[in-house]
């Protein structure tokens, strides 16, 4: 749980004497200057988001992840335009090349520049992974929050149902949910959404409880607040952290199985340039071309990988409690 | 303990019928009509009909619920579409193959991952700690069919050490349990770090230094057996991500097992194979819980008491 820091108005704010006016400020981490005349004048608390950041500014591998991750998101929103080739653009006197200066990561069997494939897949990878997972961290925190505030049989329902559905092996429940709805990027992302959620809500419903009984939720509930309000203001705060490290560690965990879904051919269907999807067909000419393989892996690597030392850093910043 | 066994066990019960209803009811969400499927695309009114009452699909939904697990309690199934033979017979011929393949990717990925994780727990922010960390983030981030294939370009189709895929000796399970073993061993080396730097910092570790053990001793045999315990639940946890990455491997690998038959059915639409492979998983993976449960109670003394 982090700890909350009065925030003052502007910043830094106009020089208080400490103790004065019983003003009970926590000086954990804020430098006390002292002045000449032996007061302390001034008082520099730092926000939840400058102690956050203090210590994650220091995690040198973190950051390199988190400034891939930046560039990332700019390739997916830019990707295709700045990508050599068209992603679609067939080249029949050049299939199966291996790399040149020509064509970066070489060409695929009909010739298409790989480069520019992966450049134009980035914008399908990070949005199954982000949409995936925000979708089962919504609802599995608003589950989580439920359970853990209301306790008794609605508890015992919601805990009931995630057991089931963690009782069956993370890609193998999508598998089961494609089966039903049939093969497919949208389908890939519902599936990888549903096994997040109970993974939430258990997190969510821990922290919910050991909340629910701290004194400032006792303080704002015998102020009157109703349980609305004390779940979404009080509460719901206290878990933050918690989900915000769970989200970014799951979002390569999303990214990996949509695109070993894909792979498997139950998602993203072979022209689209998914990188599971290239890698799968690359599989075909894997003993004259094993460029058309390697390349979109290493996407998925770098990517999956880019997000995995971000979350570890955000875990050790935020909340080093939770065990990875 | 054997209250504490027989609680867990009765806990499942309500797990097992949910699960039991979701699989049954699968078939039935499905769009499309169940018979339909079953007689082929050909199939006239009345075969439709017959396949109907053949498998039941004209009683109401609670009896059809019922015959389906007496069918369960008595073995059964049902019949493949795809290949006409019982569910249990076609996955009783996969099971083995599976089986073999996760535990020779389980064995080495413990023995590799603790040995990461002590190195690393007790080389604490030295290079041997960064490089033990990172080959562990890097290998829970490889996606397995990728490793897999580049493998096999490697070791099999540059150097032809090894053969490509199918399970013919001990030789082919080499490279599939490297690359199904590889995202445990990093999970396993991660934890094994975390558990035994708690335990590093215990009272009775310094008392052994105290008492001049050599470090060696110390960490092997005061530690690590201590540092274990969490280990040791986390691995069997372990267990359930090895049957859903068998998926994929083995489609990689063309290997003869449970995971390359769920795959095929699905493709094929061959849903009582399906729905019998969901159970198979799912209870498979509660009872691999419940081993884990139990085993971390004989190991730490504090959880029974209570």
């Amino acid at each position: 749980m982090p700890q909350s820091f009065e925030k003052p108005a502007h910043g830094s704010g106009p020089p208080t004497l400490a103790g004065a006016g019983g003003q009970a400020v926590e000086p954990s981490a804020a430098e006390l200057p002292v002045a000449r005349d032996g007061f302390q004048t001034e008082l520099t608390v730092s926000s939840p988001f400058t102690e956050f950041w203090k210590k994650f500014r220091k995690q040198k591998l973190a950051m390199a992840a988190a400034a891939f991750i930046i560039l990332l998101l700019v390739i997916a929103l830019i990707g295709p335009s700045i990508a050599p080739y068209r992603m679609d653009q067939p080249d029949y006197n050049n299939m199966l090349a291996g790399p040149s200066l020509q064509h970066l990561c070489g060409t695929d069997e009909f010739g298409r520049d790989i480069f520019s494939r992966i450049l134009a897949g980035t914008r399908i990878s990070l949005w199954v992974g982000l949409s995936s997972v925000a979708v089962g961290a919504v609802i599995g925190t608003i589950l989580g929050l439920i359970s853990g505030y209301y306790g008794k049989w609605v508890d015992a329902m919601i805990m009931r149902i995630s057991d089931v559905l963690l009782a069956f092996p993370g890609i193998l429940l999508a598998i089961g949910i494609i089966a039903i709805l049939g093969p497919g990027l949208n389908n890939v992302i519902i599936a990888v959404a549903i096994f997040g959620i109970p993974i939430f809500a258990r997190i969510v419903r821990s922290s919910t409880l050991a909340l629910k009984s701290t004194v400032y939720v006792e303080a704002a509930r015998s102020l009157g607040a109703r349980n609305r309000r004390l779940i979404w203001k009080h509460i719901f705060p206290g878990t933050a952290s918690t989900v915000i490290v769970y989200f970014t560690m799951r979002i390569g965990t999303a990214i990996l199985t949509a695109a070993s879904l894909s792979f498997l051919g139950l998602g993203a269907q072979p022209p689209t340039p998914e990188w599971g999807a290239m890698l799968s067909s690359g599989r075909d000419y894997l003993t004259q071309a094993p460029h058309v393989a390697f390349f979109p892996g290493m996407a998925i690597f770098l990517t999956v990988l880019a997000f995995n030392l971000f979350g570890d850093g955000l875990r050790d910043a935020l909340d080093p409690k939770i065990k990875g | 303990m054997l209250k504490f066994i027989v609680r867990r066990l009765l806990g499942m019960i309500p797990i097992l019928f949910v699960v039991s209803v979701l699989i049954f009811s699968f078939v039935r969400m499905i769009p499309g009509d169940p018979a339909r499927l079953a007689a082929g695309p050909d199939a006239s009114y009345q075969d439709i009909q017959a396949v109907r009452a053949k498998l039941g699909l004209d009683k109401p939904m609670v009896t059809q619920y019922l015959i389906y697990v007496k069918g369960l309690l008595h073995g059964n199934l049902g019949t493949s579409l795809k290949s006409g033979r019982p569910v249990t017979k076609v996955i009783g011929s996969r099971f083995m193959a599976t089986f073999w393949l996760t535990v020779a990717s389980m064995a080495w990925a413990f023995v590799i991952g603790l040995f990461i994780g002590v190195l690393s727990a007790v080389k604490r922010n030295k290079w041997q700690d960064y490089a033990g960390m990172f080959s562990a983030v890097s290998g829970i981030s490889l996606p397995a069919f990728w490793l897999g294939l580049m493998l096999i370009q490697v070791f099999s189709v540059q150097l032809g050490w090894l053969p490509t895929g199918g399970f013919a000796s001990w030789q082919s399970l080499i490279l599939p349990s490297l690359t199904l073993g590889s995202g445990v061993a990093a999970v396993i080396a991660r934890f094994t770090r975390s558990s035994l730097m708690e335990v590093l910092k215990e009272d009775y570790t310094r008392t052994a230094r105290a008492k001049g053990l050599p470090p060696n001793v110390i960490v092997w045999k005061h530690a690590l057996r201590n540092a274990l315990v969490p280990v040791v639940t986390m691995t069997g946890l372990q267990f359930g991500f090895l049957l859903g990455g068998s998926v994929v491997v083995e489609t990689v690998f063309s290997w003869p097992g449970l995971g390359r038959l769920l795959i095929d059915s699905v493709a094929f639409r061959d849903y009582p194979t399906i729905q019998g492979e969901m159970l198979l998983f799912a209870l498979e993976f509660i009872l691999i819980n419940l081993v884990v449960d139990v085993l971390y109670a004989l190991l730490n003394p504090q959880i029974r008491l209570e």
